[in-house]
């Protein structure tokens, strides 16, 4: 195996210092280190990051790997930082038997790129009607622990109640994509003056925030861990705010894009720009900035979704609602929060690992720590050109965009998956 | 002049202006025995049409064929849907065959946006989803002005499912622009939020039709679909029509010199009665032969007009 030593890099913006990786951990920490054989990485003005964990992607596979697979996914996280990604469970067939997810695990091992934690569905097919087989799943060697019908929401209560109750067994947690489907009929983009002016079915920030308060209240009544997928709008920050205060055992997470982008962006009916939820108000990507900085949010996940190009060069209404996010999730949270290491570690990295129960990703880089990690050259300026992007859709929302930060090199388990920028394989 | 017309907010008022005043020349041609000028003889002019709609069709027909265009009728139901060839691939068949303008109706909101950038022709919008019809404005603008003889300071109540409603929001834009007051009434749900600072800042909404049928210059009553009740926008149709709909009583309420609209096609018994509608004050006849004048015009002012 082989062994690195980067030299000079900032651990998370402290004095810069040499790190050697051997066998699959961080050996040593500390100037000056010497390693015959190791191949030297040159991390002179780089910040070395743990390895990042998205708690919700999209890899496409089964079922659509024209838009994306577990192996072109996992290279666009690598090549974004990622260690670790959560592969959602809405592929074709749905990911609600033990068979689906270890197929998606497996995939995952043998492309060797990032560790692909598969979520499980909550309902069979994700119709909403019962449970799907959580306690296999959660045995399979895929060892879920999340579960999710990301892309639906779990709107009986009857059912999301029996969820939070079931996953306590195996200390699950059910990740709620929140949105009263009776609410959203139709819906195409966020409900306010740009949907009024554009004649396109608005999407209220209501429906999200009335999810968000039943599941709290559920999961406080039951006592389980609950958490809610890509937060949009200032009232739903609020809910999670008073939960929080109330010790509800929530975890939320924003997207990249809904920290960046406001619903003004649809006014070119371009599809590139709708997602679900749909891109809201700045008032609302305030708040949300606010939140992550606060922890009222807890963690950036990316809602990475690929799509085909005839899936997105259509008319609004036709096209499917997602946008990319691996690639760039760091560079527009450094965007956001600043060169604040430690909070970007937490929200990126710590945080995500410990809410899916990846133990071994997380961990900052220092003597004993599994080798899992990344490097950051904070001082580069990057223009996203869409058909450089690894994965295999080109549906980025940042087109032409410079953005701040690049990702240098990423280490999973102590092998190189990112070097000089580019994919190792 | 503009290239495409896909939003009345594409129109300032000189150019808003410029369309009626060519509208009323070409009205003259309707009058005479060979109703035909030679303006765009040798150019192409498709109507794309996604949606059922003869009237709207036929309306620029009869303007591209008085121009002297050749006219290809291109109406995808059934054929190319069905088969799924994508709006894209359909705009580049259009290009190859040389379309000069594409006059697109459309259920999506915005496919004509979409479509202006993958033809070079001019793009009209004969309706788009719940977005806009340009046109509709225009010929409702004309025939206000023909009968009122000004648009600056009318007050214009437009009655009734807004929500839905492109024609609704290609009017308060262009009335706006013209200097016209707009007052939307309808019942709160079919009120979209928002509605005057996504439009225009000067629009304002009420609730109650009878209050503002007195101060009201014009009266344009909206098709309103009996299935949204099914929906919960409104109870039932005879309670919409005894609160919205514009009968006799409420017609004689109005000041004396003030008109009725509506677009067409009628729900006679829901939004608007027969008396209403069959009433001397009633310009829905005139809307339809000013359609062909106005649509004229613009096709004229895109094709022809300034850019030779």
């Amino acid at each position: 195996m082989t062994a690195y030593l980067i030299t000079n890099v900032s651990v998370l913006g402290a004095a810069p210092t040499d790190l050697l990786i051997r066998d699959g951990v961080v050996a040593e920490t500390g100037v000056g280190l010497t390693a015959p054989g190791a191949v030297v990485v040159d991390g002179t003005g780089l910040v070395a990051l743990p390895g990042l964990v998205d708690l919700h992607t999209h890899l496409r596979e089964p079922g659509r790997e024209d838009a994306e697979t577990v192996e072109t996914g996992s290279r666009a996280a690598a090549l974004g930082g990622y260690t670790a990604v959560c592969a959602m469970a809405n592929t074709s067939p749905v990911a609600d038997t033990a068979g689906v997810v270890e197929q998606v695990w497996r995939l995952g091992r043998e492309a060797g790129l990032v560790d692909v934690q598969p979520i499980g569905a909550v309902t069979v097919g994700l119709a909403g009607e019962r449970l799907a087989e959580l306690g296999a799943m959660a045995d399979s060697a895929a060892r879920v622990r999340i579960f999710s019908d990301d892309g639906h929401c779990v709107a009986d209560p009857r059912l999301m109640r029996r969820a939070l109750e079931y996953v306590k067994a195996f200390d699950g947690i059910v990740a709620q994509h929140a949105e009263e489907p009776r609410l959203t009929e139709g819906a195409q983009m966020h409900e306010g003056e740009i949907s009024t002016r554009l004649g396109l079915t608005g999407w209220p920030a209501v429906a999200e925030e009335a999810i968000i308060a039943r599941d709290v209240l559920l999961a406080e009544h039951v006592g389980s861990r609950l958490h809610i997928c890509h937060v949009s709008t200032a009232g739903s920050v609020d809910v999670l705010r008073q939960a929080k205060a109330r010790g509800v055992q929530v975890t939320a997470e924003v997207t990249p894009h809904h920290l960046l982008l406001t619903d003004e962006k649809a006014v070119t009916y371009d599809p590139v720009y709708k997602v679900n939820p749909p891109l809201r108000t700045a008032a609302d990507v305030a708040a949300l900035r606010t939140a992550l900085a606060e922890g009222v949010v807890d963690i950036v996940a990316t809602d990475h979704a690929p799509h085909a190009v005839e899936d997105k060069e259509c008319e609004w209404a036709y096209a499917r609602p997602g946008m990319l996010g691996l690639e760039t999730a760091l560079s527009i949270t450094l965007d956001v929060l600043g060169p604040r290491w430690d909070l970007i570690a937490e929200r990126m990295s710590r945080t995500p690992a410990r809410i899916a129960g990846l133990t071994e990703h997380g961990h900052d880089p220092a003597p004993g720590a599994p080798a899992n990690l990344t490097l950051v050259d904070p001082a580069a300026r990057r223009v996203v050109e869409p058909t450089e992007l690894a994965s295999r859709s080109r549906n980025t929302p940042y087109a032409r965009m410079t953005l701040p930060g690049r990702i240098v090199a990423t280490f999973l388990r102590g092998e190189a998956t990112v070097l000089d920028g580019k994919a190792v394989k | 002049m503009i290239r495409h017309l896909l939003s009345s907010a594409d129109l300032d008022a000189g150019t808003a202006l410029q369309i009626l005043d060519t509208a009323a020349e070409m009205a003259t041609v309707a009058g005479r025995e060979v109703k035909k000028l030679p303006a765009l003889r040798g150019r192409t002019v498709v109507n794309l049409f996604y949606e059922d709609s003869t009237r709207t069709r036929i309306s620029f027909e009869a303007a591209a064929k008085r121009l002297s265009a050749d006219v290809i009728n291109f109406t995808v139901k059934g054929s190319s849907v069905a088969k799924g060839e994508s709006l894209k691939d359909t705009a580049l068949t259009l290009q190859a065959m040389g379309a000069d303008a594409v006059v697109v109706r459309h259920p999506a909101s915005g496919a004509p946006y979409q479509l202006a950038d993958w033809v070079d022709g001019s793009v009209v919008n004969a309706g788009d989803g719940t977005h806009e019809h340009p046109t509709q404005a225009l010929l409702d603008a004309y025939t206000m002005r023909s009968r009122l003889g000004r648009l600056a300071g009318l007050s214009v109540a437009v009655v009734g499912d807004v929500l839905h409603s492109r024609v609704a929001r290609s009017n308060v834009l262009l009335l706006s622009t013209l200097g016209a007051k707009v007052t939307l009434v309808g019942p709160p749900p079919l009120i979209p939020v928002d509605i005057a600072a996504a439009l225009a800042p000067g629009a304002a909404v009420c609730y109650d039709l009878d209050s503002v049928l007195p101060q009201s210059d014009v009266v344009m009553m909206l098709r309103v679909q009996r299935e949204r009740m099914n929906d919960s926008y409104f109870p039932s149709a005879r309670e919409y029509a005894r609160r919205y709909g514009l009968d006799g009583s409420r017609m004689r309420r109005l000041p004396e010199h003030a008109i009725v609209m509506h677009p067409g096609p009628m729900n006679r018994g829901m939004e608007i009665t027969s008396e209403v509608a069959d009433s001397p004050r009633s310009t829905i006849v005139e809307q339809v032969a000013n359609g062909v004048s106005v649509r004229m015009a613009v096709l004229y002012l895109l094709l022809g007009g300034n850019n030779r």
